[in-house]
């Protein structure tokens, strides 16, 4: 234990261990829908790429769980693995499936809404991820500089996904507009710290959510301009709060699936 | 059993120009620009390794074969080896060496220079032709990409330029 920890108050590790979950547990249901697309990309080359952003994403997941881990929280993948629904603090939008079907059977996955998702996910954690790599707690400012620079080929991969489809065929602009619709009606709670908004923000551990959604904003305007498009709104109060253990359906299936091997041997070394 | 000779770091550092990256292995993680910082205490070592990639599953692996290496050590009781992020692995932490050796592997070196708008070249890992194309930036491994020259038609990989400025 350093110096810093141990002057640190109850409210502010409070405040870290609330956001620490939200980052983590964004990724790492982040990076699990798109491991799901193993063998289903569009291309061979796509596969490759959205595996490495999958992983990627999965490593960046381990290293807020690391963080949690250093702060006396528990173990980092039981905090991946075991923990339940409702303790969950990812935003709805990362636990959406990514179509109809599972994957060992027949799944009929929508790529539209995979590059959508992605792209608009990739952009928010760019915005957040450069704001945390200002950030009070110096151990989340330090993973924050390596996400960032792992973060750019992910953004570039999927903003040129984004540019190529919307430019592309009416069937492919068709999808598009409509994986946009359904991608949005989930962003209410992207930016949104739940009930530890005044604790987070006032711990200048992050930017506000305010200024975040505004800098989201501008950060994809010049894209949609090109395209000839508005930025769509965020909505101003999400359906489901995923930063309040609000959940999905989806989230349920989901941690049974990725936590069923981690489960029958909690102490194997992967 | 208790050595009697007190543990050096600089021995430290000579057996660690021998462990490799599992992944190629024509290259240590010295001269990867992995290992941060090697210190001892008596018959203990300690050594701060960066990761290259965050999620790179061969960090286990990378460091195992560092606790294996360094523990060879006749005169080494304790070893410790710990993953750190400040100051951030960027590729040209990777030194001279380094970049021979990655290309005995058959993979272009990152570049030294980033253009302004964030965009990079590489020569063929074969012949040196300027004349290559992208043609996914995300290869086998997190670090590294695929390129085909044109003008001996090879495909080749290129170690990612991992950068702050990014
Ligand atoms: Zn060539």
């Amino acid at each position: 234990m350093t110096e810093k920890d141990s002057i640190m108050s109850p409210e502010y590790k409070k405040a870290i261990t609330n956001l620490l979950f939200q980052l983590a547990d964004d990724d790492f249901l982040y990076a699990y829908r798109g491991s799901e697309w193993l063998g289903l990309a569009p291309h061979i080359e796509e596969d490759v790429a959205s595996s490495s952003i999958s992983q990627d994403s999965m490593g960046h997941a381990a290293m807020y769980y690391k963080l949690l881990e250093d702060l006396e929280v528990g173990n980092a993948d039981d905090l991946a693995h075991l923990r339940p629904v409702k303790e969950r603090r990812n935003s709805v939008l990362t636990e959406r499936v990514n179509g109809e079907g599972y994957y060992m059977e027949t799944p009929q996955y929508d790529w539209a809404y995979q590059v959508v998702r992605s792209y608009f996910y990739t952009q928010a954690k760019k915005v957040k991820v450069d704001s945390l790599s200002e950030s009070s707690y110096s151990p989340i400012a330090e993973v924050a500089v390596k996400v960032k620079m792992e973060l750019y080929y992910h953004r570039l991969h999927w903003e040129t996904w984004f540019k190529q489809l919307l430019s592309s065929t009416d069937v492919a602009k068709k999808k598009m507009n409509d994986a946009i619709e359904l991608v949005m009606g989930d962003f209410g709670d992207v930016f949104s710290y739940g009930n530890q908004k005044q604790v987070i923000e006032t711990s200048r551990l992050i930017a506000s959510e305010e200024l975040l959604k505004e800098k989201w904003k501008a950060s994809i305007e010049p894209v949609f301009s090109a395209l000839q498009m508005k930025v769509p709104p965020i909505p101003e109060q999400p359906t489901k709060n995923g930063r309040n253990g609000e959940h999905t359906k989806d989230l349920n299936e989901a941690l049974l699936t990725l936590s069923e091997v981690y489960k029958l041997d909690p102490v194997a070394t992967w | 059993m208790t050595a009697s000779v007190e543990v050096s770091a600089g021995r430290v550092l000579e057996v660690l120009k021998r462990v490799n990256d599992p992944e190629i292995d024509s290259i240590s993680i010295i001269d990867l620009g992995m290992v941060g910082e090697v210190t001892t205490e008596g018959n203990n070592v300690k050594v701060v390794l960066l990761p290259t990639f965050l999620g790179c599953p061969a960090l286990e692996i990378i460091k195992l074969n560092t606790m294996k290496a360094v523990k060879k050590l006749p005169e080494v009781d304790e070893v410790e080896v710990e993953f750190v992020f400040h100051p951030p692995w960027t590729s040209d932490r990777i030194t001279e060496q380094g970049h021979v050796n990655l290309r005995k592997f058959g993979i272009a070196p990152p570049p030294r220079h980033l253009e302004e708008d964030g965009s990079w070249h590489v020569d063929c890992a074969y012949c040196g032709s300027t004349y290559v194309t992208m043609e996914n930036i995300f290869g086998p491994t997190a670090c590294r990409s695929i390129l085909y020259c044109k003008s001996c038609k090879n495909v080749f990989e290129a170690m990612k330029p991992v950068s702050t400025l990014m």
